[in-house]
């Protein structure tokens, strides 16, 4: 009877991690690149807990419980942003938030789009 | 239980492949929720079932309510019913089920049978996380606190209706109508 190998463990952890990236490079929906944020910090955390039970020590435990405390803190504080930016633009879509960088850089279509949300 | 390990992460890598290629936001969540459970039911197996216990309550339980509360107000109007519909489908339901089965069977076989295999396995106790957190860690529990008010804070000033930029669209909501 073997344990589980912590290098086995910590490639899952890594793969899951390149998932979730992945997810946030291709996604356009600004709720699936939250999700895949906490893909990759789920993988994180269990990069954590790998490598404590690798020395059986808590350390990596009490690293995870963190890891949710700033989880639950983003997701709060996304979500709101998110609710928020389909108030105004009625959308999701991420690139619709461009114009942050000036109102020259704003597309046409979601100018309107913005303009009928503001009148409504 | 090294097999139990890999079904696992089997599982929890084809949920999470699900997850980001998704289109319907949902059912994205239904198999994020399943592979929490993968994950969870990985933590247990390397030895840490206090973890694995705060991964269902915290992850799978409250964020992803918030998760699925976000999405289902971004779909309101008439097309909602026949996404309804849609979400009733077997064929939305059938993958999260069957992937689910596979780890309620491990689970199956560690409470029933797996108990003396875990004993090599080394563990850590709760009440050893316990005395770590509050000892060697009492400081970044004091900062953890602080971000979580800041959070709380920060999504509060961002959801009201009355903000500086909402007041002008929700002046004209007529009241009952808005959320």
């Amino acid at each position: 009877m073997t344990s589980v190998p912590t290098s086995h463990v910590l490639l899952l952890a890594g793969t899951l991690f390149a998932i979730g990236l992945v997810g946030l490079l291709v996604r356009r929906n600004v709720v699936f690149m939250l999700v895949s944020i906490e893909v990759m910090l789920n993988a994180a955390g269990l990069a954590f807990v790998a490598a404590g039970s690798h020395w059986g020590q808590a350390d990596g435990q009490v690293m995870f419980i963190f890891v949710l405390a700033m989880a639950a803190a983003e997701v709060s504080v996304g979500l709101a942003l998110v609710l928020r930016l389909h108030q105004r633009f009625r959308t999701v879509d991420a690139d619709a938030a461009r114009e942050l960088g000036g109102e020259g850089v704003a597309s046409p279509a979601y100018g309107a789009v913005a303009a009928d949300g503001g009148d409504e | 239980m090294n097999v139990m390990f890999y079904v696992a992460a089997v599982v929890a890598v084809a949920c999470t492949v699900r997850v980001v290629t998704h289109v319907n936001g949902v059912h994205a969540l239904l198999y994020f929720v399943v592979s929490l459970f993968a994950v969870a039911t990985i933590f247990y197996l390397i030895g840490a079932p206090f973890v694995a216990a705060l991964e269902l309550i915290v992850y799978a339980g409250a964020i992803m309510v918030l998760f699925i509360f976000v999405v289902m107000l971004l779909n309101r109007g008439p097309q909602s019913v026949a996404q309804e519909r849609s979400w009733l489908n077997p064929r939305a339901w059938v993958g999260p089920t069957a992937l689910s089965l596979v780890l309620a069977v491990e689970v199956g076989i560690l409470l029933f049978a797996g108990d003396l295999e875990l004993e090599t396995q080394t563990r850590v106790a709760p009440k050893e996380v316990g005395i770590t957190l509050l000892g060697p860690y009492l400081l970044a529990v004091e900062i953890a606190s602080m971000l979580l008010l800041a959070g709380l804070v920060g999504a509060y000033h961002l959801g009201r209706e009355g903000g500086r930029e909402g007041g002008r669209e929700g002046a004209h909501r007529e009241p009952g109508a808005g959320r």
